[in-house]
């Protein structure tokens, strides 16, 4: 019953010749629990003693697993290293069967070890990464253009819109958001009323927060708002569920059961999308427009109808289609870049995380990009 | 050598919520024995296997592994438990994000003061074992599923422990390395008295292994036959065993109903 707990320890006695020949008489075992302590103890052995060689006798070894012999390999890289001669002698059955198992005469002898991945030179790194960038970039418009071909597809094919999911995706995306959306429109809505009025009331103004509320809400803040809270909810959802599905190879299942991922998986995410969050936008608008109401009611004297009137007399039909256009072209952008980050996903569970993070961030990246580029035509569109 | 129970299983039940997998089940495995766990799919080993290291509390029953009640332990003692056993998973369920080196290494730096020259020694050692030299710095995504197979395997093996727990060991190596996994586990087991229970299907390495079997069966979820597989191949009482052994078609529901009439 040689099991490792029966090793209680590993005894040493050396004898040594006058030429500097060192013999080590080992007794007992040696096992994870004493390897540590073993290695440390003949270390001490050999820093002790020069020696032109030594001899390990393994007669009394009566337990030897491959902590033992990773100890016997540490022994004889050392003694190798000072040039001296290594070798065992007297090897006892418990013993010769682990050594040979491990091909003890090999060990050591052709080690070096093994690469960990080096750090190379920062011109090289730098040119990996554009390289890279650029690829992704390519990748990026050909993904785009495959959403758009699986689009067109599925408008002349509309049979082969996968329903459920879109209708899933659609109560996920908005349905599900709406309590978020709502409620941080409505404080939106609160908290400009206030600030705003603090100004406005100096010139007796305050019918004016209205105007400034809804404006402001409809035009800008309400479909960056939502859009920024459907990345983070669906956006990073989609990447997740993309990339997870790749690495468990069920995007490779699809692909040969003959369908197109792009059009199994994006598409009704996409559609989902562009329909669902136009209407929360709208649905952020008139929260924050309540939170203002609500303000004005009750801290600047004005009345409901008042108020009320004062909004639509602000808002053009225009506004409002504008914010809903714009809502829209964001939630292509968020359900675009959440399926590629997805689709970009390689290796492992880390690798989804990592997808997820990006899908959020360039997804609120591409966002306020887009917007800043929307203001800059309108200014000269107007 | 003395027949010392190193497991022992007694009136297990377990349920998966309404689901009852196991109606009262009780056996023991002996110190150094290879002890192999049989049954149809979806019978319940990985079940059952999962319930011996302590992953699935039973609903009723005990169990004991080296020593220790695994229901009733405490903390310590479940701990101490925990690093005389290896498993390797069916799917070997290495960690992704480390490469196979540190995934062999990382039970090793945790339990032993080995310095880093060492640890990386052994950690080449284990993964030659299993024919994977070479390849210590991949990741597991950039490896086949066999290599994974014998990459956990390594994992497994890392503190030596006294048990080892295998599900599925062969499934998805090919017959040569199958052969060879064959070998490799007799071998410890004689070399290191390393007690193994393994959950297969493969009748070669069943035959070639197994020192004593327990078949599971579903529809009576329980134990079926138990004991030398060759004596159960050609004596059993059982005709599903018998089936099973000689890998004669015909479903396990089929073979219930046709002893039922
Ligand atoms: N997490 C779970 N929840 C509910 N039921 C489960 C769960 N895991 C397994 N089961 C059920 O328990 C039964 C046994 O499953 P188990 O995975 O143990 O089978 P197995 O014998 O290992 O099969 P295989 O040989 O295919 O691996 C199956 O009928 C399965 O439906
Ligand atoms: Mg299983």
């Amino acid at each position: 019953m040689n099991r490792p707990e029966v090793i209680k320890s590993c005894n040493h006695q050396i004898s040594e010749s006058a030429e500097g020949d060192l013999t080590i008489h080992l007794e007992g075992g040696i096992g994870i629990s004493n390897a540590a302590h073993m290695t440390r103890v003949l270390y001490q052995v050999l820093e002790d003693k020069p020696q032109t060689s030594v001899t390990v006798d393994l007669n009394k070894v009566n337990y030897l697993d491959d902590f033992g012999v990773l100890v016997l390999v540490e022994l004889k890289m050392i003694v190798l290293g000072e040039k001296a001669e290594f070798c065992l002698q007297n090897i006892s059955n418990e013993a010769g069967k682990a050594l040979s198992m491990y091909n003890f005469d090999l060990l050591g002898k052709r080690d070096k070890p093994y690469k960990r991945t080096e750090r190379q030179g920062l011109l090289i790194r730098l040119g990996e990464a554009t390289v890279r960038q650029a690829a992704d970039l390519k990748y990026m418009i050909s993904f785009l253009g495959s959403i758009c071909l699986s689009i067109l597809y599925t408008c002349l094919n509309p049979r082969s819109l996968r329903r459920d999911d879109t209708y899933m995706c659609m109560q996920k995306t908005g349905v599900d958001a709406l309590p978020i959306v709502g409620l941080i429109s409505f404080l939106m809505g609160l908290i400009m009323a206030f600030m705003s009025a603090v100004q406005l009331q100096q010139f007796g103004a305050n019918i004016y927060v209205a105007s400034l509320v809804s404006l402001a809400m409809t035009r800008e803040l309400g479909p960056i708002m939502t859009a920024i809270i459907v990345a983070g909810r669906s956006g990073s959802a989609f990447a997740a569920e993309i990339g997870t599905m790749k690495i468990s190879e069920e995007i490779d299942a699809l692909f040969t059961m003959g369908f197109s991922p792009t059009r199994f998986l994006v598409v009704p995410k996409v559609i989902a999308s562009v329909i669902v969050v136009p209407l929360l936008t709208l649905f952020s608008d008139l929260f924050a427009i309540i939170g203002g109401l609500i303000v004005g009611v009750f801290t600047l004297d004005l009345t409901a109808n008042a108020y009320i009137s004062q909004t639509i007399k602000t808002l053009a039909l225009f506004d409002v289609f504008l914010g809903l256009f714009k809502s829209g072209v964001f939630a292509l952008l968020i359900a675009w870049i959440g399926c590629l980050r997805g689709f970009q996903v390689k290796g492992g569970a880390a690798s989804v995380g990592k997808a997820t993070t990006s899908a959020v961030v360039s997804g609120i990246f591409l966002i306020v990009l887009f917007n800043s580029i929307f203001s800059v035509i309108l200014r000269y569109w107007e | 050598m003395g027949r010392q129970a190193i497991i022992e299983v007694r009136d297990l039940v377990a349920k998966y919520a309404e689901e009852t997998i196991f109606d009262g089940i009780s056996f023991d495995v002996f110190q150094g024995e290879i002890f192999v766990i049989l049954g149809g799919s979806g019978c319940g080993k990985s079940t059952l296997l999962k319930h011996l290291i302590g992953l699935i509390p039973p609903a009723a029953g005990r169990i004991s592994v080296a020593g220790c009640d695994i229901c009733r332990s405490e903390e310590k003692a479940f701990r101490d438990m925990l690093k005389k056993i290896g498993v390797l998973y069916q799917g070997a369920a290495l960690l992704g994000s480390m490469t196979l080196a540190d995934n062999v290494a990382l039970p090793i730096k945790e339990y032993t003061d080995l310095p880093q020259v060492s640890v990386e020694r052994l950690v080449k050692m284990k993964l030659g074992l299993m024919n994977l030299e070479g390849y210590e710095d991949h990741l597991p995504s950039q490896i086949s599923g066999g290599m994974k197979k014998r990459a956990g395997l390594a994992r497994a093996m890392a503190l030596n422990p006294e048990i080892l727990f295998f599900d599925e060991p062969s499934a998805g190596l090919d017959p040569v390395t199958a052969a060879e996994l064959d070998n490799l586990i007799i071998h410890l087991n004689s070399t290191f008295g390393t007690t193994m229970v393994i959950v297969t299907h493969e009748l070669e390495s069943i035959f070639a292994v197994a020192h004593r079997v327990i078949m599971l069966d579903k529809n009576t979820r329980g134990i079926i036959a138990e004991g030398d597989p060759k004596y159960l191949r050609d004596h059993s009482e059982n005709r599903f065993v018998r089936q099973f052994f000689n890998r004669l078609p015909g479903l396990a529901n089929e073979a219930e109903g046709l002893e039922k009439r």
